[in-house]
């Protein structure tokens, strides 16, 4: 062994023969895990692809959810889970960018602005349950009964935070000397952030805005207690609706039929995330997916 | 003249219309508490704080203690973490240091789709697809493996049911290993390049560079993005509901089915009323004081690595 190494950086040195094993090693199991991960990945989408496309038919998206023992497809669902999401974006995007916009562009110095950056934090990490359980207890409790107004304004909730954080990282972006050139040729405030501000920071917000509405139309939890659930079909936000999810939670038949729309769910969920993450390379650190970040 | 006093105007009026919506960020949380709080107040009044440590959920008896979901919580949550951290810090040192560059962004993007599968798939496929055949290939060969041996016999005990909390652990390490890579990478990449060099000048391979130079220099971030997948797996509900197995047991093995705070809620609270609603309504409330204190932690640790890099936010 040691007789030949008359130089320390030896192909047949112990120790450097020992480093270089636990190199490959240690690059091996990383490369491992990331198949890791790919593996379930790839597991989860064959599976709803298998079973979801088997079950495609016209009749899901024009029959309502079944009796026990019927037949029938999921329309009440999926227009419940959409007029709750559009309600429930229509809510919380403006309150979102208003604050945001204040964070940003108000916010250089003060408290408030630190302060609210760190509570629209805790409320982005806020477990979704708990927020149906205010829900619940501050509307559903009162009224005396579900409706998809209360789902609608959960999800309002869920939105908020995304599109605060969102808004807020797109205008810090937005160089000053833009805000500077329109200051100096006299316009005033308002109109430098309605105007030029917003215009330049429009794609990220809007994809913000995108990631909003993907986390919503995958949420169950805060609609079990405020939306609950419809066996018909029904357009009226103040009673119970119907939506997607809790029928997936509540039904264990008919299986199919729901592997099905929740694979056009998944995809659909999952657009807006891919767009985001091809956007996001643009404006660098601070685009990383808000959404992304509890 | 009218204008500019019609600008200053629209100003005022601009400037006081987003604070006061920035400070409605404030009062809905301010509001989430306090209804919480006031929600609970029979069982806090009821039973102080034994309720955190009571083993005991009879809700015919209508006595309601707390210990078994938040173990069950914490317990799925620890399990979470101890696999996806190891994976996460594999993907993310490989998306950093060893993929090629042409390769990164589509794997990059894969792992952050597991991110956007929304959370009642995986706990439907959890339980349809991964539960069967956990249970027949896998749980038992583990049982019977690891039967004789001291520690490892009782961890690993039990009959092979396929649902418990090894099985919600495992499916939430999934859901957030997606968040915690993504912000792995995100400090990884802040190391400066002159750092990494030197190493490599002094003959370091890359598991050396990455581990002794990498991640000494990111390890708040790093930990403050574990924080992040904490709070994340400690909140899940839908998809831990499918597979914990929702008995009110304190878990004797890791494969025994126990309970968790989120699943207890999401399948009991809209059949409770009187004294179960409210200890239900309480531990949503321990739930979110649990997570804000998390994220809490992460923040304080991702804005020391930001202090050292200098940069503002």
């Amino acid at each position: 062994m040691f007789n030949n190494s008359d130089s320390i950086v030896n192909l047949s040195n112990p120790v450097y023969r020992r480093r270089q094993r636990a190199n490959r090693l240690m690059l091996g199991l990383s490369g491992a895990t990331l198949l890791f991960g790919l593996f379930w990945l790839f597991w989860i989408i064959l599976t709803l692809v298998i079973k979801g496309g088997g079950a495609l038919s016209l009749s899901l998206l024009t029959h309502s959810t079944p009796p026990p023992g019927g037949t029938g497809g999921l329309l009440n669902a999926i227009l419940g889970s959409i007029m709750m999401a559009v309600v429930g974006t229509l809510i919380g995007t403006p309150i979102g960018i208003l604050a945001g916009t204040y964070l940003a562009e108000y916010g250089r110095r003060g408290w408030l602005a630190p302060a609210t950056r760190f509570l629209n934090d805790v409320l982005l990490s806020a477990p979704s349950i708990v927020i149906g359980l205010f829900i619940y207890a501050v509307y559903v409790a009162q009224v005396g009964h579900y409706s998809g107004w209360a789902g609608a304004v959960a999800l309002a909730i869920l939105v908020i935070p995304v599109v605060v954080r969102a808004t807020d990282n797109m205008l810090l972006l937005v160089p000053n000397s833009l805000r500077e050139a329109a200051a100096a040729l006299g316009c005033p405030q308002w109109r430098i952030i309605t105007f030029i501000c917003y215009r330049a920071a429009m794609s990220g917000i809007l994809t913000g805005i995108l990631l909003a509405i993907a986390r919503i139309s995958g949420e169950t939890a805060p609609l079990l207690f405020t939306a609950l659930n419809n066996q018909f079909l029904s357009m009226n936000m103040n009673a119970p609706m119907a939506n997607l999810p809790v029928v997936i939670f509540q039904s264990s038949k008919g299986l199919a039929a729901y592997w099905k729309i929740t694979t056009g769910r998944c995809w659909a969920s999952t657009s807006p995330h891919a767009l985001y993450s091809a956007s996001k390379q643009t404006p660098g650190r601070h685009g990383r997916p808000a959404g992304n970040r509890p | 003249m009218k204008k500019s006093q019609n600008a200053s105007l629209m100003d005022v009026l601009f400037k006081n219309v987003t604070r006061s919506f920035a400070f409605l960020v404030f009062i809905l949380l301010a509001a989430i508490m306090v209804s919480l709080i006031y929600g609970s107040r029979e069982s806090i009044a009821a039973y102080g704080f034994s309720f955190l440590w009571t083993n005991d959920w009879d809700p015919v008896r209508n006595s309601y203690g707390a210990l078994v979901p938040i173990v069950g919580t914490l317990l799925s949550s620890f399990i979470a973490l101890l696999v996806a951290v190891p994976v996460s810090f594999g993907i993310a040192m490989f998306l950093t240091e060893l993929s090629p560059t042409w390769l990164r962004r589509p794997l990059g993007t894969a792992i952050e789709m597991l991110a956007a599968i929304p959370s009642i798939i995986y706990g439907m496929w959890g339980l349809f697809v991964f539960v069967p055949i956990f249970q027949q290939y896998i749980q038992p060969y583990v049982i019977q493996a690891f039967a004789g041996v001291p520690v490892l016999g009782d961890i690993f005990s039990g009959p092979p049911f396929g649902i418990g909390v090894f099985t919600a652990g495992l499916i939430l390490s999934i859901m957030v290993i997606p968040f915690i890579t993504a912000v792995m990478r995100d400090v990884f990449e802040l190391v400066p390049p002159m750092l990494k060099e030197s190493a490599y000048g002094l003959g370091g391979t890359t598991w050396e560079v990455v581990w002794k130079v990498v991640l000494p220099y990111t390890k708040h971030g790093v930990i403050g993005g574990i924080m992040l997948g904490l709070g994340r797996a400690l909140g899940e509900t839908m998809a831990v509901t499918f597979v914990i197995g929702n008995a009110f047991n304190l878990p004797s093995s890791i494969f025994a089915p126990s309970n968790s705070i989120a699943s207890a809620l999401a399948n009991e609270f809209n059949e409770a009323g009187g004294m179960q609603k409210s200890a239900l309504l309480e531990l949503g409330l321990i739930l979110f004081l649990i997570t804000t204190v998390v994220l809490a932690l992460s923040k304080v640790l991702l804005l020391r690595l930001s202090r050292n890099e200098g940069t503002s936010r």
